[in-house]
Parts: structure tokens; C-alpha cells; sequence
């Protein structure tokens, strides 16, 4: 599926003729066909609205009973009744935006060295190689992540933190192993992918006179690349938000690692939970009504953040692409 | 360095950059190269260990036997491989006709509002976590029919496919040149014939290659079965009934404190890898080559 070639044939596309059809406003076999076809594109609508609304009839009851107070809250207690959703809030949230601060820096550096210094045949293999990674089934990163990461975090790597930056609250605490650190780091590992391919992708469709006349003017290869990366910035940021989405309402891996409770803590090396994970949790075990309820709230709001994070990335990634969708889709 | 000027001009002094620029652009480059080498650590590591951790595992038996109860040696994951292809199987049968339906509309008459509240949709679609998808299917399948079954879990598969079928088929369609399409309407043929007969198959390698990517990726997922299929500990082929399936046996037994069965989650995981991994590197690797000539 060569992209560009998509958008030269996009843009070469004339309109073509209306058909006249030997009877005026007769059924055909045209319209029918084409009926059957928009039938099926309005699924897709009728899949996310039935989704939208079973999210909002089972979260109806906590909806009703504890409003705004549900986002507040750190309570989560069913045989009480009692359903804050702030600590899930509170892990989602750091879970991820640790997953973002270790994996960015690297991540951003690789995607030059493959758009800009590898060689296209060498960056076109690697590229290649990491796309496939991001294939990877969420349930081997975390397989991975406990028996292999919680062991060396556990046994080197926490106590290595605790002992020279215990000073910080974010290191205080006891090396569980399993954890905040530890998903953050699983976290990382998944979202590096998409966060390499797509900012190649979005290098590579830079114009290469920008390079060129930075070159021409005496500029070094690292000052040429900062023209080009400065062009390419608003599409790069929109591909680490598109990162960002996935890691947000990635479940398995998270769930395995993080530790499953539902307390605010400040250090990283304590457990917790995301909004994803509880779910995943605990609705099989939920039997009471209000519970059920108060997990279904919680699938709506994650699914209103991804909505969010997601449109704003793609919004970014298609505005520096200029129309390229095949690279804003490829999540 | 000078050349020779014109009266009156001083002499053009030619310099390279200076020493901190220089260095500079030696340290960003190595840092590039660094970066990647990093990156590749980790995934390599992943790699290296369900390859040494499920390798031992990994026997026929594995394939063809059935789960043993804990403290028994040996036994296998039959029923859910089985499962995974009965799941997936029905997830694709769903999502087929619906996302390549979806990708020719929006390829062929897609230019309109409807096209892009379709479009959007889809995206929206796309980017929807799994669990969230696995909970509304629970919702919309599960409750009614009063159990969970394998026909819940296909359609949360099938849901998952649908975005990524429709888009990838509205690429390879709008790939197929206009010419095809001119030369069929000059010989008088309908616009569906035209869509149908000429489109369609030209499009048709695409096509198959993205349901195949969507399919491989769909199997992997653990999330949106949990409240679905479920998980079945015994042999099941009924549609109506819980059913066993890859993922979701590799996270229970992951779970679970006893060796042997961690060391078969070990085997599932470095199959699925496999399965997965081998089904998307071969696809994209002959899309490119297609894509190439």
C-alpha cells in the first residue's frame, strides 16, 4: 500500500459522470447496491452509539447517586456502597504519563536516526522490525513484566533507587517489584513502537528542501535535522498523544504488573490500579448492582478520555500530514 | 583559504563550522544512534526470554492435549487453541462483510458529510480501549442471552476488527486506478458492476492482506474476552457456551502460584507470539513488495 502514490491518485481522481439511468427515479440495481453498501457503513455508526449508550444506562445508577463526587473520591468500598473513582483516575493517569516520559526521549531520537542518518535501505528494515513489535499481544509484555521485570526491580533495581534517591517521595517505600515503576516501564516498551514509526513516517514526509537549504546555508547535519523535526513538531506531538491513547486503555499488561490497589500513593514504587485494570478486575466478581454500575462509569470515562486524547493526535498528525490518513490511522 | 575576487572585494574566507557546533552535531548524532540501540534492548530481551522460558514447553503435546489438574505433569492447551480459532473465526465472519462494505462506501462514495461522520466513527471505533469493548459487548450479548458464550466473545473480536478492515480497504480501493473505472462505465457496464467486478477484484490482495493483519491482531487480545467468552477448563465447540481460548488461558495460568502452569503461560505466550507475529511480518512483507512493483 504505497501512501503516497493514495494521495497522488486522490488528487489526479475527476469527478465522474452521473450515470443516467433509462428510467427516471426507477429501483435499480444501483441503488440498491449502494443502499446495501451505506447500510453497512451505518453499523459502524450504530456499533459506537449501542456502545455509547449501554456505557451510560449501566453507569446510570452511580451517574445518579454520586454525580461529580465519583471523580473525587478514594473510597471504593462495594460492601459499603461506597465508589470514588479517583484512584483509578490517579494510576491511569501517572501509569501512562511515566510510560511517556521514559519512552519519548529515545523514542523521538531513534525516529530521527531512521528518517534522517540510516541509510533508507537499513532504516526501511528497522522501521519494519519495530512495526512488528507493536503487534505484539498486550498479554506477552506482561508475562514479560512479571516474571522477568519484577524480579530485577524487586531485587536491583528499587533497592538501588531507595537507597540513593530515597530521598524523593516519589522512591520511598518498600521494592514490591510489582507497581507503578513496573507499569510505567512495561508501558513504555509497548507505546515505543507507534511512537518510532510514526514519527519516521512524518519526518520522512517533510519537504527535503527544508533539509537541503539548511545544508546550503552551512548548517551541520544536527542543526538541518532540528529544521526538519521543527517542521515536522505539530505531527510528531500528534503521534506521541495517539502513543499516549493506547497506553491509556491498555488493560492486560497493566493489570498484571501494577499491583491492584486502590490507594493514592506518591512513590512510584507502590502499588495501584488504573481505570483499566479494575475493570478488568473486578467485574467479574461484581455482583452488587451499584458495583456493576460503578465499574460501567468507569469504562465511560475512560472511554471519554481516549476520545479526547485521540481526536486531538489525530487532529495534529493529519494537519502536518496534509490529508495523509493511512499514517494518522495506523495506531 | 582565498580565491581569486574581484577588484576592490576582500578576499572570501571559506570556514567549516566551528569546533562547539561541531561537537554538537557529533553528540546529537551519537545519541541518535544510541537511542536506537536502547530501544532495541528491551524488545530483544522479550523476545529472548518467552523463546527460553516457553521453548521447553512448547511440545506436541502441547497442541493436542487437554489442560491437566494442578500437580499432574504435562498436559496442553487443545481446547484453547481450539477456542482462538472458533472465536476469531466467528469475529471474522461479522466483521468481513461489515469492514470491507464500510471501506468500499467510503472509497467509492465517501466524499460526502455521510462518508465523513463514517469515517470519524470509525476512528472513534479504532481507538476504543478493549476492555471497554469486552464490557459494552457484555452488556449488549451477554445479559440478554443469560451466559456468557463463544458467539459473545466473537462479536467483541468483531467489533475490534471492524475499523481497522474499513480503513485499510478504503486505502487499497482508492488505490485502483480511475482508468479501470472509466473503461468499465465506457462499456456500458452499471456503477455497481463497475464496483463489484472491476474495483473489487483489483483491490482484492489488499484487501485480504488487511482482514488477515486485523485477524492476527484480534487473536491476541485478552481484554475484551474476559467478560465474554470467558474461559472454558473443559473441551467446548458449543457457540451458545463459554469457550477457552489462548489469551485468557495464558493469563489465568500466568496467575496462578503453581510452576507448571506459569511454565505452559510461558508456551502459550511464545505460540502466540509466533502466531501473531509470523502472520503479520509475512503479510507485510509481501504488501510491500505488491506495493514496490
Amino acid at each position: 500500500m504505497n501512501a503516497v502514490g493514495a494521495s497522488l491518485m486522490r488528487a489526479e481522481r475527476a469527478p465522474l459522470p452521473r450515470r443516467r439511468t433509462t428510467r427516471a427515479g426507477a429501483w435499480n440495481a444501483d441503488r440498491l447496491y449502494r443502499i446495501v453498501l451505506r447500510a453497512l457503513a451505518t453499523t459502524v455508526f450504530a456499533i459506537v452509539a449501542l456502545m455509547v449508550f449501554e456505557m451510560v444506562q449501566g453507569a446510570a445508577p452511580t451517574l445518579r447517586m454520586f454525580g461529580a463526587r465519583f471523580l473525587a473520591t478514594t473510597d471504593w468500598d462495594p460492601v459499603f456502597d461506597k465508589f470514588g473513582a479517583l484512584p483509578y483516575l490517579y494510576g491511569t493517569l501517572v501509569s501512562s504519563g511515566l510510560a511517556l516520559l521514559l519512552a519519548l526521549p529515545p523514542a523521538l531520537w531513534a525516529a530521527i536516526y531512521l528518517a534522517e542518518l540510516a541509510r533508507p535501505r537499513l532504516g526501511a528494515t528497522l522501521a519494519f522490525v519495530i512495526e512488528l513489535l507493536a503487534s505484539i499481544p498486550s498479554i506477552v509484555y506482561g508475562i514479560w513484566g512479571v516474571f522477568v521485570l519484577a524480579p530485577w526491580l524487586r531485587t536491583a533495581i528499587e533497592p538501588w533507587l531507595i537507597a540513593h534517591l530515597g530521598f524523593l517521595p516519589l522512591f520511598q517505600g518498600f521494592p514490591f517489584g510489582l507497581g507503578m515503576l513496573n507499569a510505567g516501564i512495561v508501558l513504555a516498551i509497548m507505546i515505543t513502537p507507534t511512537i518510532v514509526s510514526l514519527s519516521r513516517e512524518i519526518l520522512l514526509s517533510t519537504p527535503g528542501a527544508l533539509r537541503e537549504a539548511a545544508l546550503a546555508l552551512g548548517a551541520t547535519r544536527a542543526e538541518a535535522i532540528a529544521v526538519t523535526v521543527g517542521a515536522a513538531r505539530p505531527g510528531i506531538v500528534g503521534a506521541v498523544i495517539l502513543a499516549l491513547g493506547r497506553a491509556l486503555g491498555e488493560t492486560m499488561a497493566v493489570t498484571m504488573v501494577i499491583g491492584n490497589t486502590n490507594h493514592i500513593s506518591a512513590s512510584l514504587l507502590a502499588p495501584g490500579a488504573t481505570m483499566a485494570s479494575v475493570i478488568a478486575n473486578e467485574f467479574t466478581e461484581a455482583s452488587d448492582h451499584l458495583h456493576l454500575s460503578a465499574l460501567f462509569e468507569i469504562a465511560l470515562l475512560l472511554f471519554a478520555l481516549t476520545l479526547v486524547v485521540n481526536g486531538l493526535a489525530r487532529l495534529l498528525v493529519l494537519w502536518t500530514l496534509g490529508g495523509r490518513r493511512d499514517v494518522a490511522r495506523a495506531t | 583559504m582565498s580565491r581569486a575576487r574581484p577588484e576592490g572585494y576582500p578576499p572570501l574566507a571559506v570556514r567549516g563550522p566551528s569546533l562547539d557546533r561541531r561537537l554538537w552535531n557529533h553528540a546529537l548524532i551519537a545519541i541518535c544512534y544510541l537511542s536506537t540501540a536502547l530501544l532495541m534492548l528491551p524488545l530483544a530481551l522479550i523476545i529472548w526470554h518467552l523463546v527460553a522460558n516457553g521453548i521447553t514447553a512448547l511440545t506436541p503435546g502441547f497442541f493436542i492435549h487437554m489442560p491437566k489438574p494442578v500437580g499432574e505433569p504435562g498436559g496442553g492447551m487443545a481446547n484453547a487453541i481450539v477456542g482462538t480459532l472458533i472465536v476469531t473465526g466467528i469475529g471474522l465472519a461479522l466483521a468481513f462483510p461489515v469492514g470491507v462494505g464500510t471501506g468500499v462506501c467510503l472509497a467509492e462514495h465517501g466524499d460526502g458529510r455521510f462518508g465523513h461522520l463514517v469515517r470519524y466513527t470509525a476512528d472513534v471505533l479504532g481507538g476504543v480501549p478493549s476492555i471497554v469493548v469486552g464490557l459494552t459487548t457484555y452488556a449488549l450479548v451477554v445479559l440478554p442471552m443469560g451466559r456468557f458464550s463463544a458467539l459473545a466473545g466473537g462479536i467483541a473480536l468483531g467489533i475490534l476488527m471492524v475499523p481497522t478492515i474499513a480503513r485499510s480497504t478504503e486505502e487499497v480501493v482508492r488505490l485502483v486506478p480511475e482508468s479501470y473505472r472509466h473503461a468499465a462505465l465506457a462499456l456500458g457496464a452499471p456503477g455497481w458492476k463497475v464496483t463489484q467486478d472491476v474495483v473489487i477484484p483489483a483491490a482484492r490482495a489488499g484487501i485480504v492482506t488487511a482482514t488477515l493483519l486485523a485477524l492476527a491482531r484480534a487473536a491476541g487480545e485478552t481484554a475484551p474476552l474476559l467478560f465474554t467468552a470467558l474461559g472454558n477448563r473443559f473441551w467446548s465447540t458449543a457457540l451458545d457456551r463459554p469457550i477457552a481460548s489462548l489469551p485468557v488461558m495464558i493469563y489465568d495460568y500466568a496467575r496462578a502460584p503453581y510452576a507448571d502452569w506459569n511454565r505452559q503461560a510461558w508456551a502459550g505466550a511464545l505460540l502466540l507470539l509466533l502466531l501473531v507475529t509470523v502472520v503479520s511480518a509475512v503479510l507485510r512483507a509481501t504488501t510491500r513488495r505488491i506495493g514496490r512493483t
